[in-house]
């Protein structure tokens, strides 16, 4: 069973997104991670880059497969998470922990298009 | 010698050789490679006598495994036997010790090969001409593709830039699509692996190039709808491009030229049985529908009235993708399997390879989850197994596969699940063989049930047990000198 915060919103394409302030930080979910198996690398945007609900801003590379991340909050990219460089197993130990990048967002209005834990956890099980 | 498994660097000791360079009969005494570009360092070659030599390359050679040695259900991949028939063609020194430079009029055999293969894949696929130039399957997408843009430009249309691909493609789709410098747009795919046409409808407009498809889809089933998806392909003005990956299951009963589609590429190593998977080299011919013939890479083999054949350059070509004619010796080998068949034979590859990819199917969906049920085609694809409580993988099973002495099926492939497994057998397997196959998988999936650690800590009895994946990934290691830096 793969775990599912409360405090953070879900895409159905399986990142999560958690606002803390003006700021929302972006990561993929415990369930996209097992999916994945190991993951190898982790495509990361640059800072300064500007990203939109729905649209791709990198890639997760596992022993298994590539898939792309799509952002779930439109904003600007105020940070990556630079351990993930280095160290792309740290998504696998804790994907919630784990963030991908940090995003100063446009919209909050935004946050209605995403699911809740237990829509998502549903989504999940099927 | 059973567990040998040393690098021939390993073996190297200073002084020790096998070799006698013979004298220098030319008197060149200075190379006239400039100071700057010579090698500085020693060359790194290792040190070793003949008899090494040959103990180490025939040690490691017996822990290949190919088809000749055991079954090979790698689906998507066409894994069969490679009659030796092909071998002894290709080998003889009629077409060996010719040059693609020599004069048209002493390669007349060799041309006639060429151009009588090229009309007899016209035929088996419904193309109007062939180009045998292009090395291996995802160098024909891009031939293909390239073909597919200059036909759009040559008519002043530099609109479409697009091309549709299934998301349950080969990964090669995409990836040649990028190269030939088009877009691409993703069409859904229903659940049971065909395009959605629904959802193809609206990404019709006048940017798109075409489609890129392949019939069966990757979960072995034979799109339907293709006269459909043909139709409002070429009413939107876009072209369709078969990928021939597949082409197996329909030889013999069904042309792809037939289904509508405009451009294809022929997986010669795979349909036509000749090596590949690691010994290649392949040969991904392209055939076209007669309105793109002019476009076809330089140079064409043609035939006069006379009957001689001759090279011929095309000025409204795409330009040459080969140097000279492609791998010659592929060709030797294809055009040896379709005449050892013959017209009819040729027929039953298709419902064979079909016979036995269903009796796989059957005989294990008991034991394995069969996401789409119903009749495939050459292959098939299970979600892993059915019953996933000991936690049990994909991958665990594929390498307890080899403790039992058969390769491994083409694992977490296509990515429509989570624990795919795709099971090609073609049609050279025997009843036995596919039988033994179907017992193994069952005592594996009873091992899972029983014994779940054998199956996880699989593979048991190989050389190298588990490998570790990820570190390949990460820090792959390609060489000897990276390793005896690394070691450093």
């Amino acid at each position: 069973m793969s775990k599912v915060l409360n405090d953070v919103r879900y895409a159905d394409s399986h990142e999560w997104v958690k606002i803390e302030g003006e700021f929302a930080f972006v990561g993929i979910s415990d369930y996209a991670q097992h999916a994945l198996g190991n993951i190898v690398y982790v495509d990361m945007p640059e800072v300064g880059d500007e990203v939109t609900q729905g649209e791709e801003f990198g890639a997760v590379e596992s022993v298994k497969a590539a898939s792309d991340l799509i952002s779930p909050i439109s904003g600007e990219v105020v940070e990556i998470n630079e351990a993930l460089e280095d160290a792309p197993e740290l998504v696998n130990e804790d994907a919630y922990e784990n963030w991908i990048m940090k995003v100063k967002f446009t919209d909050a209005a935004e946050l209605d298009n995403l699911l809740d834990a237990e829509a998502y956890a549903k989504i999940c099980e099927e | 010698m059973k567990y040998y498994d040393k690098l021939i660097f390993e073996l190297s000791r200073p002084g020790r050789k096998g070799y006698e360079l013979p004298k220098n009969e030319y008197g060149i005494q200075e190379c006239s490679i400039p100071a700057e570009l010579r090698r500085e360092a020693e060359l790194d070659l290792p040190e070793v006598s003949e008899l090494d030599v040959v103990r180490h390359y025939t040690n490691l050679s017996t822990k290949n495994f190919g088809v000749d040695t055991g079954f090979y259900p790698l689906g998507s991949c066409t894994m069969k036997y490679n009659p030796k028939i092909n071998e002894e063609v290709s080998a003889m020194p009629q077409f060996n010790n010719i040059h693609p430079l020599q004069s048209e009029d002493s390669i007349q055999g060799a041309l006639e090969l060429y151009y009588n293969l090229q009309v007899a894949l016209s035929n088996i696929a419904g193309f109007a001409e062939f180009t045998l130039n292009p090395y291996a399957g995802a160098h024909g997408e891009l031939t293909g593709l390239m073909v597919m843009r200059q036909y759009h430009e040559s008519r002043g249309d530099f609109k479409r830039t697009k091309v549709i691909i299934p998301n349950s493609a080969h990964g090669t789709n995409p990836a040649s699509a990028m190269v030939a410098g088009l877009q691409v747009v993703e069409v859904k795919s229903k659940p049971n692996g065909s395009v959605d046409v629904e959802d193809l409808k609206p990404l019709l407009d006048d940017t798109i190039a075409g489609i890129m498809m392949t019939n069966p889809n990757t979960l072995g089933m034979f799109e339907v709808e293709i006269m459909e998806i043909a139709k409002l392909v070429h009413e939107a003005g876009g072209l369709l491009y078969y990928d021939g990956a597949n082409l197996n299951p329909l030889l013999g009963k069904v042309r792809p030229g037939d289904m509508g589609f405009d451009i294809m590429h022929i997986n010669i190593h795979k349909t036509f049985s000749t090596p590949h998977g690691g010994g290649g080299p392949g040969s991904g011919p392209v055939g076209v529908a007669e309105k793109l013939v002019d476009f076809l890479p330089n140079p064409r083999v043609k035939k006069n009235d006379e009957g001689k054949f001759y090279i011929d350059c095309g000025k409204e070509s795409l330009g040459s993708v080969s140097t000279f004619f492609g791998n010659f010796g592929v060709m030797l080998r294809a055009y040896a399997y379709i005449l050892t068949l013959g017209k009819e034979n040729l027929k039953n590859v298709g419902p064979m390879a079909t016979l036995n990819a269903n009796y796989i199917k059957e005989c294990l969906k008991d034991d394995y989850l069969l996401p789409i049920d119903g009749v495939c085609k050459h292959e098939m694809v299970f979600d892993g197994l059915k019953d996933k409580s000991t936690g049990v993988t994909t991958l665990n099973i594929a390498k307890r596969l080899l403790d039992y002495g058969f390769h491994a099926p083409t694992i977490y492939f296509p990515l429509l699940f989570h624990e795919s497994m795709m099971i090609e057998p073609t049609e050279t397997e025997s009843l036995e063989t596919l039988d033994e196959f179907i017992e193994v998988m069952h005592k594996v999936a009873k091992e899972a049930r029983e014994t779940p650690d054998d199956v996880k800590n699989a593979p048991l009895t190989t050389l190298v047990r588990k490998l570790d994946e990820t570190g390949a990934a990460k820090n792959p290691i390609l060489n000897y000198k990276t390793l005896k830096a690394n070691a450093q």
